[in-house]
């Protein structure tokens, strides 16, 4: 079982991108279970989305405490929220960004980071900071735990259509494209 | 042999679609609705699937709760299958045709999305709602899971419109978590729901026609003339119509089963009971970590399982006390507050069913889950340790808190 957690800013589809993540995987014969943290929703505040999968039946239905894997599609989220809490040794982060890995910050325990400069292709392909179908091709690049043609099949069974679903599969083959993924402990071992 | 029968697709959806889809296949005539926090998508999904011809049943918007039930009543006295949803507030505004519902003997199917109460101000998940109208004389089914949410709203139109039953069906799921909680579903064919629910003859007894004038709902009761013995009539009636949808519940389980390959348990579910030694009692969707939890425990030894319910209404006495007779130590699991009894709610109802026994076995009440909060595998952990303790002679305290110290 991998525990996901997305973070992002209210307004930027982190919630459906989990959902839209969660319809891949099962398209994949995956099991999922992604619940979307609550608070006073509102546009801008962060927000927070939790994805369990695994090729198993999924039990529980809770909050996720320690992801394996975190997805931040907001580059300045990271500034508000404590996007490392709770994560486990070697754990993946998968991260909106323009900068290099080496100007991050990252903390000593993180196995792999995936950076992408989400917020750049959005503005060229949707003309708006609208990361979160860019964040799901970076995911499928830094985890390899789900392919890029059953996003784009997830992505035709939502109210997506015509030039917006179009766009959103652009979205997602160049999130996939444009991400960089180093991993952190071969680095260090090195 | 288990035949896989008639399965159209698989879906991904969240409890609410699931609701809405489960409504869809059952092909109410008319629906009204009236947003809420946590079910204002499963109203929009209902609109959606109306408005794409998914569903061609007539969606009335009006302006609150407490006419979304009283326009179906009408419908329902016109032999209409109706649908609603609500939640909370939205059902405490609806509580005065609410009230009115069993009496008239309407076999209406309402999915109450549960939220804890206000005041303090919340919009997230708990079961204070559902618990509250719990005397009401509405069938209530708790779901754990979305696929079951789908599922038991054919089942729970079986039930509402059996003739020896005709009583509304309240289909419950936990706010937040169920509600907007992303699931793989299975979606059955229009077909086996359509033969599983038959011809609809949705109110036979009491059916409004211009052509065919009849009075229904007459005043009775007082205390002379025809009145005492015939209003005791009415509730004894109610009272029967309870007690048989036990069985009529099982049956419309086990149906549905035959026809879809998932067969749920239809009044309570035994999880590891076969040999343990101490139990918790669960209801709703709190009930996949109770597991995941129990097993652990297992692990370590701690013969430990499950009582889950899922019918609380009509509540199956017996077989809750026949499921937990051999066990040393109870813990039960509340997302309600009962203040009467400072206890929950569930506790206080196992504790009567346990008084069918010979023997006296201690119980305690946890309540966690209120207002959105989680109770996790480690909350259930606590819970098992403390019910374990209990077994080995320590002293009840009432009630635990879960979240206390969250």
């Amino acid at each position: 079982m991998h525990e996901v957690r997305l973070h992002g800013r209210g307004g930027q589809g982190a919630v459906l991108a989990s959902a839209i993540l969660a319809a891949a995987l099962v398209e994949e014969g995956r099991h999922v279970m992604a619940i979307p943290a609550f608070g006073f929703e509102r546009r801008g505040a962060p927000v927070v989305a939790f994805l369990r999968m695994s090729d198993q039946v999924i039990r529980r239905v809770t909050n996720i405490y320690h992801p394996d894997i975190v997805v931040v599609i907001d580059p300045t989220v990271v500034r508000a929220v404590d996007v490392y809490a709770g994560m486990p040794a070697n754990g993946t982060l998968v991260l909106a960004t323009s900068k290099p890995h080496s100007e991050l910050g990252l903390p000593g325990h993180l196995g792999r980071v995936a950076i992408c400069d989400a917020v750049g292709i959005a503005m060229e392909i949707f003309k708006r900071q609208i990361t979160n179908t860019i964040m799901l091709g970076a995911f499928a690049k830094a985890t390899g735990l789900v392919s890029v043609e059953s996003l784009e099949k997830a992505l035709e069974h939502t109210d997506f259509r015509d030039a917006g679903l179009r766009q959103n599969i652009e979205a997602v083959r160049r999130g996939y494209a444009e991400t960089t993924v180093i991993e952190l402990g071969k680095e260090q071992a090195a | 042999m288990n035949k896989i029968l008639h399965t159209a697709k698989t879906i991904v959806c969240d409890g609410n679609e699931a609701a809405a889809w489960g409504a869809c296949l059952s092909r109410p005539d008319m629906v009204a609705v009236y947003p809420i926090t946590p079910q204002s998508s499963l109203v929009e999904y209902l609109a959606k699937f109306i408005a794409e011809g998914k569903m061609s049943a007539d969606l009335m918007d009006v302006e609150g709760e407490h006419s979304v039930l009283s326009v179906l009543h009408g419908a329902c006295l016109a032999g209409a299958r109706t649908y609603s949803a609500t939640s909370a507030q939205g059902l405490a505004y609806m509580f005065e045709p609410y009230f009115r519902t069993p009496g008239l003997r309407l076999p209406m199917v309402v999915s109450l999305v549960t939220r804890d109460a206000v005041s303090p101000t919340c919009v997230w998940g708990g079961q204070q709602d559902a618990m509250t109208v719990k005397e009401v004389g509405w069938i209530h089914m708790y779901c754990e899971t979305q696929q079951e949410i789908l599922d038991t709203i054919p089942i729970a139109y079986k039930v509402a419109e059996h003739p020896d039953v005709m009583l509304p069906v309240n289909v419950n799921h936990d706010g937040n978590y169920l509600s907007y909680g992303v699931a793989r579903v299975e979606l059955p064919d229009q077909a086996v729901v359509d033969s599983f629910l038959g011809e609809k003859n949705v109110n036979w007894h009491a059916c409004l026609d211009p052509e065919r004038p009849m009075a229904v709902d007459p005043l009775t009761g007082g205390a002379g003339g025809v009145g005492p013995a015939t209003f005791v009539r009415y509730r004894k009636g109610q009272c029967s119509g309870m007690q048989t949808a036990l069985q009529v519940i099982e049956d419309a389980h086990a149906d549905w089963g035959k026809r879809t390959g998932r067969h749920w348990s239809p009044l309570i579910e035994e999880y590891r009971m076969d040999d343990a030694e101490v139990a918790l009692v669960t209801i709703g969707s709190m009930t996949g970590a109770a597991k995941d939890a129990v097993d652990e425990a297992r692990l370590d030894g701690h013969k430990v399982g499950i009582v889950k319910i899922k019918t609380f209404r009509p509540f199956p006495i017996q077989r809750i006390a026949k499921a937990l007779s051999k066990v040393r130590a109870i813990g039960v699991v509340d997302r309600a507050v009962n203040f009467g009894w400072n206890c929950g709610p569930v506790f206080q109802e196992v504790l009567g069913a346990l008084y069918h026994l010979p023997v006296r076995i201690p119980a305690m009440s946890f309540i966690g889950g209120l207002a959105g909060a989680d109770i996790t595998v480690e909350h259930f952990t606590q819970a098992i340790d403390r019910t374990n303790r209990l077994a080995a002679g320590e002293m009840a305290t009432l009630p635990v808190w879960l979240n206390e110290n969250d």
